[in-house]
């Protein structure tokens, strides 16, 4: 049961970090990834970073979202 | 991952069909296969896997959706929590249409109680601070995935010495639950996926048992539709080759040790206590309920709470369905007395119990 | 004064004073200004007549507000019918206490918005309801279309058909959610919210047997309308749905379906198939169809259905909205 889904670090103060999610904006909790860092993508479910994601994973993400940009690029 | 459509997935269905391929080559003979996670089970539907796979694979849900196992008592308790005039009632959406055995939160809304839709106890916590003449009540439902993050909101409110915010905490645990199926003589599932989010936090140790005690193996899982093929192809070849072990698939997010820091936050807060799961009657240990030392926060010893019986459901099938004994359209009332619109047990209420992930995302083949 | 006060509503001095300095100032025009208890508008054409009352909140949202809304949502109704939308009344129901600046600033979208699409304003009503009695501010629009040369509707649809849509699905949906409490999240993603009759009259000719405007329900429960009028079934491929990526995202974390969400600025186009390349063409050149997409096609088989193939090639059925869209965390 689990609805969470990868985003990106913007920035943290006090356990409240600010993370991109495929554009969307949100502030979550980090009280369970304390060592996360700006950059790093956490899995985020129910308001807060559950896991840092491996950083291969990440990777291969961001490019997939590159190449979905460009194909859309291509369509217009 | 998000983004799924309209974009190149050329490489993705390139893995996928390999994966199908290798499971109709692998399933020579029945393979009956349980989820227990209500994510799987809509990720199942969603995808229409039951339409390409073989027929000798049979993908069955389990009591894996919190929101299908809530004991109609214990809606009964909330129930009457949310009627009192001073209580703000927070809850997430998937709560709002069960129904106890009279009532849901969306009627008694209707009737003017003050119940918010949350999406994080984070702003269930807000509530609380921004009004401090009510009395906050956030409803715990979920399991280990979710379990941390109303512990971290527990402990934030101690720390804060914020004294109008409480839980009731209706949560429960896999472990226990996977035991109770394997014990069950009338269950008879071959291999498990195991749930991906719940596994990040537990780890894999705490679901070892099933593959060493009772020679049931175990892949934890990813949602996505090649994620779930693959913990197919992973079973499958533990059957091929003689293995009965707990292995990971979903291996960008699961590590063996899981999340510590969750842990503790888990252990700090709750303990386990036994739980009656809605149609699986009483689990030992099945359940959690909220330390000594947090008793400001624990809804069930702030509040004088009446005890409510359980209410069987004349008709409903819904305990065999969680026990992956009979499939959805199997019961006599799927689709004809119990529609999304008025369900008659829980698989139909929660939107990720079996029977609303059949209904909404019917397969063509099941017609 | 600042508010509205039940005195507004009384048909006084205060009433004109209301009518002339927020609806007159903005919306002014020569039919509007006969100012008689019935509007005289020439013509002898056939017509098509629709109406939709709007109590949409929150008020102001992301790309709009409830006067866009309520302007678009009728304009397109017609124009999705065949119709050239041309008259549009404008009946508002205000609570007491409502500020007259938020009430200006939806009169003055509800101005721009009808310039916009070259259907004016051509009478109104304005009542004032104790405090409580409404919600802030509920909108009825009437609309008033010239039937024209377009036999669309859903007893043309044809097996082979195609599926067409003008863009982007959900926007509408999300960007309403946004800004609800409980959910807050910052999105790049604003409502579609827009008036199709120009997009219409640019990608319509005979080919296109039936336009519908997904609004509350989505795309799903607006096809098995269709799918089930036109007595055909529809089969959709996931992958060719557009989708913004913000869309996407704010599905997954809230567990929602693109399919389900509103739209208030997207038209279903369904078109036969010598017709299709043209018509997606011409909506590609529209800026109301930069994004526009074959999401589909229809087939004669078990009508009433509408499924969707997925990604990895399995059919998976889509029935019409069942209750509430709600956010999940399961």
């Amino acid at each position: 049961m689990c609805l969470a889904i990868p985003a990106r670090i913007v920035s943290i103060e006090d356990f409240l970090a600010k993370v991109d999610m495929m554009g969307n904006e949100r502030v979550v909790g980090t009280h369970l990834v304390p060592d996360a860092q700006v950059g790093d993508y956490v899995l985020v479910h129910a308001g807060f970073a559950i896991e840092v994601v491996d950083q291969r994973y990440a990777e291969e993400t961001v490019e997939l979202l590159i190449e979905e940009a460009n194909a859309r690029e291509e369509l217009q | 991952m998000p983004v799924k459509n309209y974009n190149n997935q050329q490489e993705i269905k390139e893995t996928a069909d390999r994966y199908l391929q290798e499971i109709h080559e692998l399933a020579t003979t029945p393979y009956t296969v349980m989820e227990v996670c209500g994510t799987h089970t809509v990720a199942i539907a969603k995808n229409a896997l039951r339409d390409i796979l073989p027929t000798q694979i049979r993908l069955v849900s389990g009591p894996g959706c919190p929101v299908c196992v809530t004991d109609s008592s214990d809606i009964d308790r909330f129930l009457y929590l949310a009627a009192q005039p001073n209580v703000i009632t927070a809850t997430f959406g998937d709560m709002i249409r069960v129904p106890g055995s009279k009532k849901s939160l969306q009627m008694l809304r209707g009737e003017g109680a003050d119940i918010r839709i949350v999406y994080s106890t984070l702003d269930a916590l807000e509530l609380a601070r921004k009004n401090p003449t009510k009395e906050v009540v956030f409803l715990g439902v979920g399991f280990e995935t979710t379990v941390p993050t109303v512990a971290v909101s527990i402990e934030s409110a101690k720390n804060e010495g914020l004294k109008n915010y409480s839980v009731l905490s209706m949560h429960k645990l896999v472990p226990p639950v996977l035991r109770a199926l394997a014990e069950d003589p009338e269950t008879e599932v071959d291999g498990f996926l195991d749930p991906g989010h719940v596994c990040a936090i537990i780890g894999t140790k705490p679901l070892e048992f099933m593959a060493k005690d009772y020679n049931k193996p175990g892949v934890v899982t990813g949602f996505e539709g090649v994620d779930v093929l693959e913990g197919l192809v992973m079973l499958l070849r533990q059957r091929a080759q003689g293995r009965s072990e707990i292995e990971i698939q979903y291996q960008r997010m699961v590590k063996p040790e899981g999340n510590p820091v969750a842990q503790s936050f888990i252990d700090k807060v709750f303990v386990p206590v036994d739980a009656a799961f809605r149609g699986l009657g009483t689990i030992g240990k099945g359940g959690l309920g909220i330390r000594k030392g947090y008793e400001d926060w624990d809804a069930e010893k702030k509040f004088d709470l009446p005890v409510f019986e359980t209410v069987e459901i004349p008709g409903c099938r819904c305990g065999q369905v969680l026990k992956g004994q009979i499939a959805p359209p199997q019961c006599p009332l799927f689709a004809r007395k119990c529609i999304p619109l008025a369900p008659v047990g829980p698989c139909m209420v929660s939107s990720e119990g079996s029977c609303a992930a059949y209904y909404r995302y019917a397969q063509r083949s099941e017609m | 004064m600042e508010r509205i006060i039940l005195a507004h509503g009384s048909g006084g001095r205060l009433s004109h004073q209301l009518v002339q300095e927020i609806f007159q100032k903005h919306l002014s025009n020569a039919y509007l200004n006969q100012m008689n208890d019935a509007t005289w508008l020439p013509g002898s054409e056939n017509i098509a007549i629709t109406t939709d009352s709007f109590v949409v909140s929150p008020l102001f949202f992301r790309g709009g507000n409830i006067g866009k809304l309520a302007v678009c949502g009728t304009i397109n109704d017609l124009a999705v019918s065949g119709a050239q939308p041309r008259y549009l009344t404008l009946a508002v129901i205000l609570e007491e206490g409502f500020l007259l600046s938020d009430l200006e600033r939806i009169v003055q979208s509800i101005a721009t918005t009808s310039q916009m699409a070259g259907v004016p304003i051509v009478c109104g009503d304005t009542k004032v309801v104790e405090r409580g009695s409404a919600d802030k501010i509920f909108i009825n629009t009437t609309g008033i279309g010239a039937l024209q040369e377009r036999s669309v509707g859903p007893q043309y649809i044809r097996p082979g058909d195609y599926v067409l849509i003008n863009g982007t699905i959900g926007d509408h949906g999300v960007a309403i959610l946004a800004d609800r409490e409980g959910l807050e999240f910052e999105t790049p993603v604003t409502s579609d919210c827009a008036p199709l009759n120009h997009l219409i009259d640019e990608f319509y000719m005979p080919g296109v047997h039936c336009m519908r405007d997904p609004t509350r329900g989505g795309v799903g429960t607006t096809l098995n309308e269709l799918a089930r009028q036109g007595q055909v079934s529809m089969i959709l491929e996931e992958e060719k749905l557009p989708l913004h990526p913000g869309v996407a995202g704010a599905c997954g974390m809230l567990g929602l379906e693109p399919l389900y969400l509103a739209n208030e600025g997207k038209v279903l186009a369904i078109v036969a198939p010598d017709a299709v390349e043209e018509v997606l063409t011409r909506m590609r050149n529209h800026p109301l169809g930069r994004d526009a997409a074959i999401i589909g096609r229809v087939e004669a088989a078990d009508p009433g259905l509408v499924l969707l193939k997925t990604p990895l090639g399995g059919k998976r059925i889509v029935g019409m909205l069942e209750g509430e869209h709600l956010p999940r965390i399961c």
